[in-house]
């Protein structure tokens, strides 16, 4: 079942011969310590008199709490107990809004919220105890699903449970839908939650004393847990360290969740009198109380002319945000801002918005909202086609943006684009007319096992949505050392997506000196400026860029003042001048700072101008086997075809891409996450089922290289973009492989195949 | 891991006599063999604090597989990949090899044992159904005697099994076919491999030169509380000739008879039609260019 390398060949459009790094495959920075076993992940981390905590959490949906009680069997007054009341400052988890607790006080709003915490150097011990905390509750009426959330008869959150609503507006469609000599198509769509299973589950460490907290972790982001734990203790900035430890994985899973086990283990160690805490979820904590993708609800409603030409669209998406907003209002943005797909239409309303509901809350995943809206639309269009009698490529070939097009938001497409050679090289690359039409026959065949294939058209947008990257005011920064390096100071963390390598190899370029002469500062928020999130496909193009004018800056430096020629280097005169200006001067540093380009606005008042400054386009072909004695699908091939601006490093950037696409197809075909009052039941890797690379098949990427000006060398964002399109490609194909049966949600699961069937 | 390790023991036997008698304790000690089912519920805090006995330790126990008079016999630590690996296995008891090759991963195989599958008794054993389809015989042996139960006769209800407390599982034998019996092993797991099944149905065969059903034996897990043999369908088939008719009255037998449920994994309707299709490929399949066991 293993592919050989050269069976999914990674292929790119562009000649990158004029660089030394970008566009090379130098191995990656952290990849020795990883695989000889030296990299320290936080529960390699061991600290002299060490508490282990574990949280207390609620075993209802909603209601109050009456009584704790610590039942006898454990040794009680050796343990270190924390519950609303021990907390020093605001008991409020700093984020978009000010509405989460970090320990319940009174009333629980979901299954397995936080209520007590336990610690004690004995960690059998702590597992035990954990057993004889006895919650008495007085339960209330909860509500677990959309529908009951908008029914307005048990509201929760402000007036109408809705945590936040968006609305664009392009034209007027509702004239449009009562033109004479149009097709009027609806449907109604679903995607279910997703876990992010990043390998190594949730965990941190801290001390916390009244003259500073300390916290390590498994993180993303640590100048949000940095931002989160503040009033939490009533401390300043520079009295709250937090230190990124090795991260084996995220995909959003790690953005804004561990602000609260960090809480959870300083508010421990304060307590404890500054003795260190550790807080590490196992699996099944973390996939029962922990964030999953938001599900999502989508109504699209379409005009088109018999000849396809898309005259009006409407969209309604409704996300379940769960208990308390977190992210949700980003996430429900950025959902927003991918509605309407790569096509132009002059007519277009997207209404969109998230409501409560008394689940854990859902959170950041990678894609963050685009999946859930592009899922509907692309299966939207599917299914227009064949009420048009229209091949599914055509009708998108006749809709597609092009260059001086508007999208929704009023947008004018001004880079040169080619949706349409991505479209068509996706065809060609998958055999995509061939295979319908041999599919076709064989599904007249007796055979029980029936082949399908389809097709998915879409973009990202990378970097924060609308303002959101002047709101983060970022900055990046480079350091001389001694020796005559350079290290790189970013708080934009390693979680397995290469970004210390992509940096590297950027500044590696900018300096003209060897990519080995680059090191990269661990993200220490002591250390390093804090240069936004690793999040939302901005690490590379934002963060990327600005270290290439800080390079930029720093060469120039270098030249002024330490005598390095402005007509060409060697790496050893580099370092000379380098080591020269470090002896003279100290410990220098350069900080570049974000600007926006050039032509980029955005209102958020009425969610028009430019959403985000770039899109990554790409077209995903997927080949797909249904096997009727089973009901089981199988993906034969996968074909992605992208154009991501420059690919700074071909294997990465392929890894991310397969990995994202492997990604999807659990999301697609295999990840269920049962809910039970509102909370995951199936929280073993047993029962929360993931493809294996058994069930994943050969994915053939292919980059289209079309160089972003506002990028380090024409880099995009290309992370989340791989999340987004094999959904509607896969149901696209498995309703062609049943006969033109739809398929109108997912997870598709074998079992819903039967009942298609049936 | 959720459980308090102070809480557990565990006796190492020197000799099989020694872990007979320490079976006669009450509470009877656990046996431990593999540790592939029981570490899961360790981990997990659902495994009873208390003794446990390893098997380990115990050389009687340890023994290669044999043939004796036309039978296979394991041992009580034979492993599935013992059997894997084992030539005439393949050759002559090959549903054995595809149910290991479907149980777990290779850590797995190499340390779970089929005496464990047998008395673990959990309703999607992968193991159980080829070696009850197979008509093996579960000795057991107690301080005071040994004794033979079909494995067929072996569960009675969900995790209830003809073992008690003060017995251990000390072998497995298993008959070998005739030569020309089809055989059939598909498992539906949630994923290809790693994967708990939904459906499973292990089948043997053999048919007489009339070309009727001289004897049949079905054997599903994960559609009732127990590895399940669907003897009311092998009563209905046998002594027909496996034709059209025959396959819808068998088919229209197992719907009655099974009485699948509803579960994080999957549900009773999905189990029930999946597990008619099995028995129709099985007995559709049965003509002998195409009586290969198979994979799903």
């Amino acid at each position: 079942m293993s592919r050989a390398v050269s069976d999914t060949p990674i292929r790119r459009s562009s000649d990158t011969s004029q660089f030394k790094s970008v566009g090379k495959n130098p191995p990656r920075k952290e990849s020795r310590e990883k695989v000889t076993g030296k990299a320290k992940y936080i529960d390699d981390l061991t600290f002299e008199g060490c508490l282990y905590g574990k949280t207390v959490r609620s075993t209802i949906p909603r209601g109050k709490i009456k009584k704790i009680t610590f039942e006898p069997g454990v040794p009680w007054e050796e343990f270190t107990v924390v519950t609303a009341k021990d907390i020093p400052g605001k008991n409020v988890v700093a984020l978009i809004e000010m509405d989460q607790p970090f320990l319940v006080e009174t009333e629980i709003r979901h299954m397995a919220e936080p209520i007590a915490l336990i610690a004690h150097p004995d960690k059998g011990l702590v597992e035990k105890a954990l057993t004889k905390v006895r919650v008495e509750y007085e339960e209330l009426p909860a509500i677990f699903t959309i529908d009951e959330s908008l029914s307005g008869r048990n509201i929760q959150r402000g007036r109408d449970n809705v945590f936040k609503k968006y609305h664009i507006q392009k034209g007027d469609p509702a004239p449009v839908f009562s033109r004479p000599a149009i097709v009027v198509i609806e449907g109604e769509y679903w995607t279910g939650p997703q876990e992010q299973l990043y390998i190594e589950p949730n965990g941190v460490a801290a001390v916390a004393t009244p003259d500073g907290v300390t916290v390590w972790g498994s993180m993303q982001c640590p100048f949000y847990v940095q931002k989160g734990l503040k009033p939490l203790f009533n401390l300043p900035d520079d009295k709250i360290r937090v230190i990124y430890c090795v991260t084996g994985g995220g995909f959003g899973g790690k953005e804004e969740y561990p602000t609260l086990p960090a809480a959870h283990a300083a508010l421990l160690s304060w307590k404890a009198g500054g003795r260190p805490v550790k807080i590490i979820y196992d699996r099944m904590e973390d996939m029962w109380a922990t964030t999953k993708r938001h599900p999502c609800r989508t109504r699209v409603k379409t005009a088109f002319a018999k000849d396809g030409k898309l005259l009006a669209l409407q969209v309604d998406a409704t996300m379940d945000g769960g208990a308390y907003l977190t992210l949700s209002s980003v996430v429900l943005s950025r959902g927003t801002l991918h509605a309407f797909g790569p096509y132009a239409c002059d007519h277009v309303t997207i209404d969109t918005r998230a409501v409560f509901t008394n689940s854990p809350p859902y959170g950041a995943f990678r894609g963050f909202g685009a999946p859930q809206t592009i899922f509907p639309l692309e299966l939207h269009m599917d299914r227009a086609a064949d009420r048009l009698g229209i091949e599914p490529h055509e009708l998108r070939l006749k809709n597609i943006l092009h260059k001086g097009d508007t999208m929704a938001t009023g947008q004018k497409m001004e880079d040169e684009m080619d949706i349409e050679g991505i479209l068509k090289k996706a065809m060609t690359e998958s055999r995509y007319l061939e295979k319908r039409k041999s599919h076709r026959e064989h599904n007249r065949t007796a055979s029980p096992v029936k082949k399908g294939i389809g097709l998915s058209l879409f973009f990202h947008g990378a970097g924060f949505t609308g303002s959101g990257e002047v709101f983060l005011d970022s900055r990046a920064g480079l350091e001389i050392t001694p020796a005559g390096t350079v290290r790189i100071l970013t708080a934009n963390t390693e979680i397995g997506q290469g970004s210390f390598t992509t940096h590297s190899q950027i500044v590696a370029e900018a300096l003209r000196i060897p990519y080995e002469m680059i090191e990269v500062a661990p993200p220490d928020t002591a250390v390093v400026p804090n240069s936004g999130p690793t999040v939302a496909s901005r690490t590379c193009m934002i963060v990327g860029e600005l270290l290439r004018r800080a390079a930029d800056d720093l060469r120039d430096l270098l030249i002024r003042s330490s005598g390095l020629s402005n007509n060409g280097y060697g790496p050893d005169e580099f370092r000379r001048a380098a080591s020269a200006h470090a002896e003279k001067n100290g410990v220098t540093r350069v900080y570049a700072k974000y600007k926006p380009p050039a032509g980029i606005h955005w209102d958020d008042q009425t969610y028009t101008g430019s959403a985000y400054g770039a899109y990554a386009w790409a077209c995903y072909v997927c080949d797909l086997e249904t096997d009727l004695t089973t009901y089981q699908v199988e993906v034969k091939d996968f074909v992605a075809v992208q154009e991501v601006g420059r690919v700074i490093h071909p294997v990465i950037a392929g890894g991310q891409i397969e990995g994202g696409v492997a990604q999807a197809l659990g999301w697609a075909l295999y990840e269920n996450v049962v809910l039970k009052q509102g909370v995951m039941q199936n929280t073993q890797l047993t029962n929360y089922i993931l493809p294996t690379t058994a069930d994943t098949p050969p994915i053939r990427v292919f980059f289209y290289e079309n160089p972003y000006p506002n990028g380090p060398y024409g880099a995009k964002g290309l992370g989340e973009l791989p999340m987004d399109g094999p959904a509607p490609a896969v149901a696209s194909a498995v309703a062609f492989s049943l006969g033109g049966k739809f398929i109108s949600s997912i997870p598709i699961l074998p079992e819903n195949i039967c009942e298609i069937l049936k | 891991m959720r459980s308090y390790l102070a809480e557990f023991s565990v006796i190492s036997p020197r000799s099989l006599d020694e872990a007979l008698w320490a079976l006669k304790q009450r509470p009877a000690p656990a046996p431990i063999a593999g540790g592939t089912d029981l570490m899961v519920l360790l981990n997990a805090g659902q495994l009873p604090p208390g003794a446990y006995l390893n098997l380990h330790s115990i050389p009687e126990l340890r023994r290669p597989i044999e043939f004796v008079n036309g039978e296979a016999c394991f041992g009580a630590l034979t492993t599935y990949a013992d059997a894997r690996r084992h030539p005439e296995i393949r050759k002559r008891l090959p549903m054995l090899c595809l149910a290991a090759r479907e149980i777990g991963a290779l850590q797995i195989q190499s340390r779970g044992t089929w005496a464990g599958n047998i008395v673990n008794a959990s309703p999607a054993a992968d193991g159980v159904p080829a070696l009850m389809a197979y008509d093996a015989a579960v000795e057991l042996s107690s301080a005071s005697g040994v004794r033979s139960v079909a494995l067929a006769d072996f569960y009675s209800g969900y995790k209830q099994t003809a073992r008690r407390p003060d017995e251990l599982v000390t072998a497995i034998r298993i008959p070998v076919p005739e030569k020309e019996a089809v055989q059939y092993y598909r498992k539906v797991g949630t994923r290809k491999f790693q994967a708990i099944s939904k459906v499973l149905l292990a089948g043997i065969m053999v048919l007489g030169k009339d070309r009727r059903i001289k004897k049949i034996r079905l054997v599903y897990a994960s559609v009732m509380p127990y590895t399940y043999r669907a003897r009311a369908v092998e009563a209905v088939l046998e002594g027909r000739v496996p034709d059209g008719a025959a396959i819808k009255a068998a088919v229209a037998a197992l719907r009655s008879e099974l009485k699948p449920i509803d579960d994080v994994r999957s549900t009773a309707a999905y189990r029930l039609r999946v597990a008619c299709n099995l028995l129709e490929e099985f007995l559709s399949a049965s003509s002998p260019s195409r009586g290969e066991a198979r994979r799903g």
